[in-house]
């Protein structure tokens, strides 16, 4: 059996514990609601700047920008990890890294050279340790995100792409489903495919617009290919930002959960080393009781 | 004559939802106006002032690194940055207009000339529309 003072400092241990996780998880909720308040101001403008482009795309001809364009041969391909900085937030860093690996393995296999670019620590420590040619890392950016960062990490691509550097770009992050529920999702960013079925929202974005289509012809200016090239490059900045603002959400909704977890448990520990101590008390009166009772019964003797 | 839905957008936020009689925008072919029950439109727009009349009143924007789709009486201009006339901050605006001046006299292989023109004529526009309000 342990000593008293032994059980009763991993009580105070823990609760210690118990106050961090509890601290952490209200400071994640706090940032969790700014984080989420972003996506919602970032929702319409990504949805508009869909409908435009899908809308141009349409009355362009196939191959009409680089961008578009696949190349005939592939063997450079790009991995944009989005992850955050620090951990103590469940799996969810784990399970990017994963799935980014997974896809780095298969277009190895694929007999394509993969070369990392990284946002967040965690991403870049674990591609590093992987080995993988490392392109760009922003590590400790997760905390002030802007469309700035968004666009210095896709024009890295685009240019890439542009210059035939890279045959396949692809973007791995943490889509913010629910406060219970962030999976990881690659998504492959150049060459753009048909804009319509890009990402899981396409379908409701796309519905009211069939109902008040353009009233009348559109007028371009300047011409629309000269126009989709403007608005392409922009497209894949729009695309890595909302990568960025739906990890950096994820990272928060999972962190809260992760200690949300922990304080539980703390307070399992507490309660099973409250009643270890009540049970190591009683035996040490116990003992004592014995050992009194023992000595008059000595002494009377 | 009716009047035309204004909504101005940028990643961070809505800047600009109003009812308004007309706007003037910094087309890349030219500065254009729109008036309501415009034909349909697509434009690229340059980095310049936008400007929006609502109630008789002219409002002043600025705007950089966006296209304004004009379609069903509604107008969006989708921009990577929008301010109001009112919110520019000036100081900011006259630092980084000195530091792109100083950037492109500077004659650096090293120094992106593009960006810093870029950046120079952002750092202007931003001062000629703070001026206007």
């Amino acid at each position: 059996m342990p000593s008293l003072k032994d059980v009763k400092m991993k009580i105070v241990g823990v609760g210690k514990t118990k106050q961090i996780t509890k601290a952490m998880n209200m400071v994640a909720s706090a940032k969790l609601r700014g984080a989420q308040a972003r996506i919602e101001r970032f929702r319409p403008y990504a949805t508009k700047y869909r409908q435009v482009l899908a809308d141009l795309a349409r009355k362009v001809e196939g191959n009409a920008h680089p961008l578009l364009a696949e190349h005939e041969e592939k063997k450079n391909c790009a991995v944009v990890m989005v992850t955050s900085d620090r951990g103590l937030c469940g799996s969810f860093n784990g399970n990017i890294i994963t799935q980014a690996l997974k896809l780095a393995k298969e277009k190895t296999d694929a007999g394509m050279s993969v070369s990392f670019a990284c946002v967040g620590r965690k991403g870049r420590d674990a591609a590093r340790k992987a080995g993988y040619n490392m392109l760009t890392c922003y590590a400790d950016r997760m905390g002030s995100i802007d469309f700035a960062l968004a666009g210095s990490v896709a024009d890295e691509v685009i240019n890439g792409y542009e210059t035939l550097a890279f045959d396949e770009v692809w973007l791995v992050y943490g889509e913010f489903v629910s406060m219970g529920h962030q999976p990881p999702r690659s998504l492959c960013l150049l060459p753009l495919k048909a804009l319509e079925d890009v990402d899981g929202d396409g379908g409701a974005a796309d519905a009211p617009r069939e109902g008040n289509g353009p009233h009348c012809e559109y007028v371009y200016e300047p011409k629309e290919e000269k126009l989709l090239a403007e608005l392409l490059p922009r497209y894949v900045r729009v695309q890595v930002y909302r990568g960025l603002l739906d990890t950096s959400a994820s990272e928060h909704a999972a962190r809260m959960a992760a200690m949300d977890n922990a304080t539980r448990n703390c307070n399992e520990l507490i309660n099973s080393l409250t009643l270890l101590y009540n049970k190591t008390r009683q035996a040490a009166i116990t003992s004592e009781l014995i050992d009194i009772v023992g000595g008059a019964e000595a002494l009377n003797g | 004559m009716g009047t035309l839905q204004l909504e101005v957008v940028t990643p961070d936020k809505t800047v600009v939802s109003s009812e308004t009689e007309m706007v003037v925008c910094p087309g890349v072919e030219g500065e254009f106006g729109v008036l309501p029950q415009h034909v349909s439109l697509l434009s690229a727009l340059k980095i310049g002032a936008l400007r929006y009349r609502v109630g008789g009143k002219d409002e002043y924007l600025f705007i950089s690194g966006g296209f304004a789709d004009v379609n069903n009486n509604i107008m969006t201009v989708l921009a990577e940055s929008a301010e109001r006339a009112a919110d520019i901050d000036t100081a900011r605006a006259q630092a980084a207009k000195e530091r792109a001046e100083k950037r492109l006299t500077a004659h650096d292989e090293a120094v992106d000339m593009a960006r810093a023109e870029a950046s120079l004529t952002r750092a202007v526009s931003r001062l000629h529309v703070a001026a206007l309000r």
